[in-house]
């Protein structure tokens, strides 16, 4: 890549920080769905086996 | 008549469709996204005015794009949720809020990196930055609302009698440009006329809205599964889909 693409015309240090925030949500989004699934699927499944504990 | 409709807002049926769509909107986003960012930041001519710092409108204006989008989605699906007592409605609404929020959060950081080199500040008190900052507090404010009950269905349609009081600020938001001095530029792209953007650099930008809501889209999904899965763990459908994973 050329110098001048990473430099953005002067502007790296504005350019590049918010590209990466925006980056960083988009990964923060996906992360915190996926792990708010993956609980909701325990609670689940704890309370069925719980459940089927106690009717035995 | 909406029979149909209710099947759709049942709660096995938007756990399996949403199911299904969470890879097709998840591969298309990354897809659209990677291609927007690589055209937004090499392929599209430096602005006249701006230079290459006008590129942050390729993550800034999807991000505050979204982050209306996501709080009317809120307020309708809330609103629903009041009038036909669907209650995926509010499930719907939940699953949205922290979506939403963080895309807020997104367009005030990226705008306020925008703003240092072309207004000489990271932040004032201009109504559309201003306005941007009550959104994040509504959303804040309909997020801590919902678990503040310990009844969870007070706490529902507390939380979308706020998001449906909230949205006037959306229009707001839009406007404030308009109706009031602004050091924030005028739209350039949701204009009645022509969009005031070369097609050079619009198109990436279309292209970066697209790849957003397939986004918004694929986590909204996700979360509505988990928020499925919370409010149903009784139901004997939940027993067999948790089963069969």
């Amino acid at each position: 890549m050329s110098n001048s693409f990473w430099s953005m015309g002067g502007y790296a240090r504005y350019v590049w920080p918010s590209v990466a925030f925006a980056c960083a949500v988009l990964a923060w989004n996906l992360w915190a769905a996926i792990r708010y699934l993956a609980a909701a699927r325990q609670r689940t499944a704890r309370a069925l086996a719980m459940a089927a504990s106690d009717s035995a | 008549m909406w029979t149909w409709f209710y099947r759709l807002a049942s709660p096995p049926s938007v756990y399996r469709v949403a199911a299904a769509l969470t890879p097709w909107f998840l591969t298309l986003a990354a897809i659209v996204i990677g291609c927007g960012l690589i055209a937004g930041l090499a392929i599209a001519p430096p602005d006249y005015q701006q230079g290459d710092a006008f590129r942050i409108i390729y993550v800034h204006a999807p991000s505050a794009w979204l982050s209306l989008f996501a709080y009317t989605t809120m307020a309708v699906a809330g609103g629903i949720a009041l009038i036909w007592r669907i209650k995926m409605g509010h499930a719907v609404a939940a699953a949205t809020a922290p979506i939403g929020a963080s895309f807020t959060l997104a367009a005030l950081v990226t705008g306020s990196l925008w703003g240092r080199p072309m207004w000489g500040t990271y932040w004032a008190w201009d109504p559309r930055l201003t306005s941007e900052l009550i959104l994040l507090f509504l959303y804040v404010g309909v997020m801590a609302l919902r678990p503040a009950f310990e009844d969870p269905s007070r706490g529902d349609r507390a939380a979308a009698l706020l998001s449906i009081v909230g949205v006037v600020n959306v229009p707001i938001i839009k406007y404030s440009v308009v109706w009031w001095n602004s050091l924030h530029q005028a739209a350039t792209v949701a204009k009645l006329g022509r969009p005031s953007m070369p097609g050079s650099m619009l198109w990436p930008l279309l292209t970066m809205f697209l790849g957003f809501m397939l986004f918004y889209g694929a986590v909204l999904c996700i979360r509505l599964r988990g928020e499925v899965l919370n409010r149903e763990r009784q139901a004997v459908w939940v027993r067999e889909a948790i089963k069969s994973r």
